[in-house]
């Protein structure tokens, strides 16, 4: 489970020295039944992430986020270009990635018929973890998620936060080297998406992964994310900056600033 | 505890299940009467009491080589069953992965649907020897159709946003079977069941015309020619005996394979 994150090299957010760890060639994907009727979610995107940084990805809504993500899982098949990750193909070497890529879904996608702790030990299960050591992690996470005492509660009687909690300390619990998050902090109370945030950055920083987070609220990209990256529609990169940690207020405002110019152009 | 709460404990019990039993036997208490009344009125080789119905009812249960009769039957049903579903559930997984099996194979189910089970009884009669073997084909026949189109319905619905998360953790092919599919699938085909064993159940006794010297059919048939009501009746009971039971104990399956699902305080 760890040779993910043990291949993972720790470089200066932003660095270029490493190998990318997503790569993002003249990306185009359509959707469409039809020749004449093709719809461009994503136009020639060009993007490389590199090892150990938190990238925040802003755009409008319908702009090609989730579909960005989706490429990246290998559930997509980009129409046109290259997407890499760690420098291979995920749609063709999709089970190369096993233990490798966590999701979590914009939607919780919890499974019905599972219990909570049951939804979080499923990317053990695919990873072949002992019954008893499974159990332990998942307990762990939902404990550290909040979730203690509700370990044994179906997903209909849980929150929409609980479950959207539930969804991340499943991708969590797999520790593997790459996350991939899709607003995973936005069905949650402000103090709890606070908490988590900190504890999202740590995790994240500890052990040296990589993520990639969605997210619409500008200040959540700004305190999680060490490079953030803004979109516009279909997705196109129309803003990217690398963040440094010493950035005083008035250089943060004036970066929201110009965020916010980008986003509503 | 007091004397009273005990009481009161006993009848919070009792009471619920016995009006859930009157409920149940109301309208067939109803058809009870009716009957009787109509018995009453007409002679009794066009509507025999429903004393001797029950009396002959018991007796067939009672008596082994009547019952084994039964069972024969139940035999056939289940064999039948089976069999569709075993053939119906792999047509279904071939018809879901390829769109082209399923352009091919969903016209000649279709086809298949509108053949009555009394054409099935004339061909195997025609094309095979074997008794047991020509029910076992009219009987596979004609419930293979639905059962395929039900199993293939369950596939079809499997969401599309869950299959996906699960397919993240890049599981086996058996991994996402057991994790998955199956228990998005497994309440479907309980209910697939469910109506295809009332088909199977219908069209058995059809079956049995086909030359069988055993089974509800062919004593129906020795009723029929004895012109005897009654017995007509108490076979035909066996049968829907069989199908209640079956039913209920499907329906149990079905409550506990939907144990997790949410209960809306409204009704549709
Ligand atoms: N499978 C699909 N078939 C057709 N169109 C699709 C499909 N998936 C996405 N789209 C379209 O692609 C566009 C981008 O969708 P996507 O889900 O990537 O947006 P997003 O940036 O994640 O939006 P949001 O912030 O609202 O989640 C949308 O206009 C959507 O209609
Ligand atoms: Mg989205």
């Amino acid at each position: 489970m760890s040779n993910a994150v043990s291949s993972l090299a720790v470089p200066a957010p932003g660095s270029k020295a490493s190998e990318p760890e997503i790569r993002f060639e003249h990306v185009t994907k359509t959707f469409g039944r039809s020749e004449s009727d093709l719809f461009r979610a994503v136009d020639d995107l060009s993007l490389d992430v590199y090892p150990g940084q938190i990238v925040a990805l802003l755009g409008k809504t319908g702009c090609g986020k989730s579909t960005m993500f989706n490429m990246i899982a290998g559930l997509l098949d980009p129409t046109e270009g290259k997407v890499l990750v760690s420098g291979r193909d995920p749609f063709r070497n999709f089970d190369w990635y096993r233990g490798k890529i966590a999701i979590v879904f914009q939607n919780d996608r919890l499974l019905p018929w599972r219990t909570a702790i049951e939804n979080v030990e499923l990317g053990l299960e695919m990873l072949n973890v002992p019954g008893a050591q499974r159990r332990e992690t998942a307990q762990r996470w939902l404990s550290r998620l909040g979730l203690g005492g509700h370990e044994n509660d179906y997903p209909h009687a849980l929150s929409g936060g609980m479950r959207q909690r539930v969804s991340i300390a499943r991708a969590f619990a797999t520790n593997a080297g790459l996350l991939l998050c899709d607003e995973p902090f936005s069905a949650l109370d402000e103090m709890t998406a606070q908490r988590l945030r900190e504890e999202f950055t740590s995790l994240v920083r500890e052990n040296g992964k990589t993520a990639v987070f969605i997210t619409h609220s500008i200040n959540e990209a700004l305190q999680i994310g060490d490079r953030i990256v803004v979109l516009k529609r279909p997705a196109k990169i129309a803003y990217d900056i690398n963040l440094t940690a010493d950035l005083g207020s008035a250089e943060k405002e004036a970066i929201r600033e110009k965020i916010r110019d980008v986003l509503s152009a | 505890m007091t004397q009273q709460t005990l009481q009161s404990n006993w009848t919070s019990i009792v009471m619920p299940v016995l009006t859930r039993i009157a409920v149940l036997a109301a309208p067939f208490v109803l058809l009870a009467v009716a009957w009787q009344i109509a018995a009453s009125m007409f002679p009794s080789y066009l509507f025999p009491s429903l004393i001797d119905v029950f009396l002959r009812f018991f007796k067939i249960v009672a008596s082994w080589d009547q019952f084994v009769q039964v069972l024969a039957t139940v035999g056939r049903i289940m064999a039948g069953l089976a069999g569709a579903f075993v053939i119906g559930g792999a047509m279904a997984i071939v018809m879901a992965r390829s769109r082209a099996t399923d352009n091919f194979l969903s016209p000649i189910l279709t086809f298949f649907q509108g053949i009555p089970a009394l054409s099935w009884v004339v061909f195997a009669i025609i094309w095979f020897h074997g008794i047991e073997f020509r029910i076992l084909f009219i009987m596979i026949m004609t419930t293979l159709p639905a059962f395929t189109f039900q199993i293939l319905g369950a596939l079809r619905a499997v969401p599309k946003d869950l299959f996906e998360m699960v397919l993240s953790f890049r599981p086996t092919k058996a991994q996402m079977f057991r994790t998955m599919i199956w228990p998005s699938v497994f309440p479907e085909i309980v209910t697939a069941w469910k109506v295809n064993l009332g088909n199977a159940a219908r069209v058995v006794v059809v079956a049995e015309l086909v030359g069988a010297t055993g089974g509800v059919g062919y004593e129906l048939l020795q009723q029929q020619q004895l012109f005897d009501m009654a017995g007509a009746l108490a076979w035909t009971l066996q049968l829907v005996m069989f199908v209640i039971i079956v039913q209920q104990i499907l329906t149990w399956i079905e409550v506990v394979a939907f144990r997790y699902r949410a209960i809306s305080e409204r009704s549709l």
